[in-house]
């Protein structure tokens, strides 16, 4: 006992390193920013001015709220019915909703600027009925479609996982004890799928409240969400203190609106989903 | 059993996945609140035929009647036939008491109604007490139970068992199949149950149907089908037997081994080859000089309740069980009396079975490279 636990330690102790150098310390450096004034000295300051961003935290979990659904609504039909189609329809559907995720995502949400430009391939398209052009570019509608766009397969991945491996015969049980198809889907299906569902919001949920690159292009900078400030802090006003400060409260925020949702997803899932 | 109405009358049911034809040709008529059991071989169609009364499946030909209505086109979910799956299926989201509830919940039945029902089902399967638990932290033996009562408490009036007992260690799986009878007759309803377990079968059921390859090879009640089993794969599959070459020359005169026996069987045309069934408990071990037959044992096992000895005739090997002890390469008499010989006419199956010179066709099978496994039907 005492030589395998020696070995796991061995074992181990690449991770743990890398966790302590890429992680923790990070999180301490965070920390302290948050906590210091530009001279390094202890101060609650930064804190107290992120009372002047609430409504831009407000904004971007709104943001990332109606993204997440978005995405909830199109993934879980979506998942449902390719669980249920043939083996090789599914191998090919899911190869093709993992194809993007190979290309950067920055170039992904370039290119949306050039499909919903003013002169882009949409408004080209219209022009030929002699309609618009119209401004579909920096509208609060294109920051959400890039967030669905580009997050879709982090919603569909999980359901599609939890929904396949569902056991067949308690479908069939419920038929079997009176259940038609949309009670079996409401009753056993649904409440099934519930690890999957917490799994995709999560990972939907957190990549869009703190997105910045999104808002920049898609939004044209019209739209101001958290992320865009924490990077102007970094970035523009070299405000390193106001910038941590505020990346510490997204994080909060974000382990608050992960402990709701787990509070009410009940974590008695048996795991083998993506998280 | 017999003067009960029909309940379930399956016609002419055939059904292939593929290629492979599945069931072929089903006919099968169950009287109400008869026990009936499905016995055969993994594949031959045993758990398709239960998929079909259940309305999991559709057959390809032939027709579902129910109370003399056809219900092909009727799904599941409006048959009056509730399921008890091999894993059982509970609903892992809901509790002990939630699950019972489920299929009264969709009849919209009163809360207090549930509640008593819930109850008297928890008593019937002797979980009492057992509501506010969570299923996924009760025992094989208890889920089994849950099972039971979802499925019985919305009264079916057929209940349908895939192999329910296949999960569960040897001592409690007698236990349940007492308990399973028990509740049989209880409550009076029909049960079909699925086993490949021939032991469960005979001890269970009011009538056994042998399946094998898609086919029903055998209908008749345990003991007709030990005793008077219809050809060579019944006689195997069911218990230990000798099944021999034969021919009948004349009504109650049947020739094997080389000689000439007398027995009870008649009917036949004269000089028809036939088969001929001798199970090894009817033999007795007798000096050779007084023995109809007389052969070199090769093997002696001791079982416990009898010794299991293999007896070399004319290169073909009898099984004998016997509490009479023998050594290997003694010379010994066997004796037969009429009533035990069971004279079978030919089948497809003839002269597959019923020699013990090698091991069982599914040891052999395990053994054998080209032969793929194929999943249960």
């Amino acid at each position: 006992m005492k030589k395998s636990s020696f070995v796991q330690t061995v074992l181990n102790s690449p991770y743990i390193i890398w966790s302590a150098i890429f992680v923790i310390v990070p999180l301490l450096m965070v920390i302290y920013y948050a906590f210091t004034n530009e001279s390094g000295d202890f101060s609650l300051n930064n804190i107290i001015e992120i009372k002047d961003y609430a409504s831009t935290f407000l904004l971007s979990v709104g943001y990332g709220a109606v993204a997440t659904f978005i995405c909830l609504i199109l993934a879980y039909p979506f998942a449902y019915f390719l669980s249920h189609s043939g083996a090789s329809f599914q191998r090919m559907s899911i190869m093709l909703v993992m194809l993007p995720m190979w290309m950067s995502f920055l170039i992904r949400t370039y290119s949306w600027m050039t499909i919903l430009g003013d002169s882009g391939l949409i408004n080209r398209f219209l022009g030929l009925f002699s309609i618009g052009p119209a401004a579909m570019l920096n509208t609060p509608q294109a920051v959400i479609l890039g967030m669905v766009y580009n997050f879709l397969p982090y919603m569909i991945l999980p359901l599609y996982t939890v929904i396949s491996k569902m056991d067949g015969s308690l479908i069939e049980a419920a038929q079997d004890l009176g259940c038609g198809k949309l009670q079996t889907l409401k009753k056993v299906v649904l409440p099934l799928s519930v690890p999957g569902i917490a799994s995709g919001v999560t990972m939907v949920f957190v990549p869009s409240v703190s997105t910045f690159y999104i808002t920049q292009k898609l939004g044209g900078g019209q739209i101001t969400l958290i992320g865009d400030v924490i990077e102007g802090q970094f970035q523009t006003a070299y405000n390193y203190n106001l910038g941590a400060a505020l990346s510490l409260v997204l994080m909060v925020m974000i382990l608050i609106c992960l402990g709701v949702l787990g509070y009410f997803t009940d974590d008695k899932d048996d795991g083998g989903v993506l998280m | 059993m017999k003067n009960n109405p029909v309940i379930i009358d399956l016609q002419n049911i055939s059904v292939s996945f593929g290629q492979q034809k599945v069931l072929d040709n089903i006919n099968l008529q169950i009287h109400d609140g008869e026990f009936v059991t499905l016995l055969g071989p993994s594949g031959c169609g045993k758990t398709t035929t239960l998929r079909i009364i259940a309305g999991f499946l559709i057959p390809d030909e032939g027709n579902v009647i129910f109370e003399g209505k056809n219900i092909n086109g009727v799904p599941a979910y409006k048959r009056q036939v509730n399921t008890i799956f091999q894993r059982y299926a509970l609903f892992p989201h809901l509790n002990v008491y939630e699950n019972i509830a489920f299929g009264l919940r969709l009849k919209k039945m009163k809360e207090k109604d549930i509640q008593n029902k819930v109850k008297e089902m928890l008593e019937l399967v002797n979980l009492k007490g057992f509501g506010p638990r969570d299923v996924n932290l009760l025992s094989g033996g208890q889920q089994q139970r849950v099972a039971i009562a979802r499925a019985l408490a919305v009264e079916p009036r057929v209940v349908l068992l895939d192999e329910p007992l296949g999960a569960l260690d040897l001592k409690l799986r007698k236990d349940m199949q007492v308990e399973l009878k028990n509740i049989q007759q209880k409550l009076g309803i029909t049960f079909i149950y699925v086993t490949h377990d021939q032991e469960e079968a005979l001890s269970m059921s009011d009538t056994i149907v042998v399946m094998n390859e898609g086919k029903i090879q055998h209908i008749g009640t345990p003991t007709d089908v030990y005793n008077e089993p219809h050809n060579a794969f019944v006689a195997d599959f069911i218990g230990e037997s000798n099944i021999l070459d034969g021919v009948m020359h004349e009504d109650f005169y049947v020739e094997f081994s080389g000689m000439r026996f007398q027995c009870v069987d008649r009917g036949f045309m004269k000089d028809e080859p036939v088969d001929v069934v001798i199970r090894p408990e009817d033999i007795d071990v007798v000096r050779p000089e007084k023995g109809m037959l007389k052969g070199k044992v090769t093997s002696v096992t001791f079982k416990g309740v009898h010794y299991e000895i293999i007896v070399d005739i004319d290169n073909f090997k009898w099984m004998i069980q016997t509490t009479q002890k023998a050594e290997v390469n003694d010379i010994i008499g066997l004796d037969i009396k009429p009533d035990e010989m069971h004279i079978m006419k030919k089948s497809k199956y003839s002269g597959l079975y019923g020699d013990y010179s090698s091991f069982s066709d599914e040891f052999d099978e395990l053994s054998d490279p080209t032969i793929t496994a194929e999943g249960e039907d």
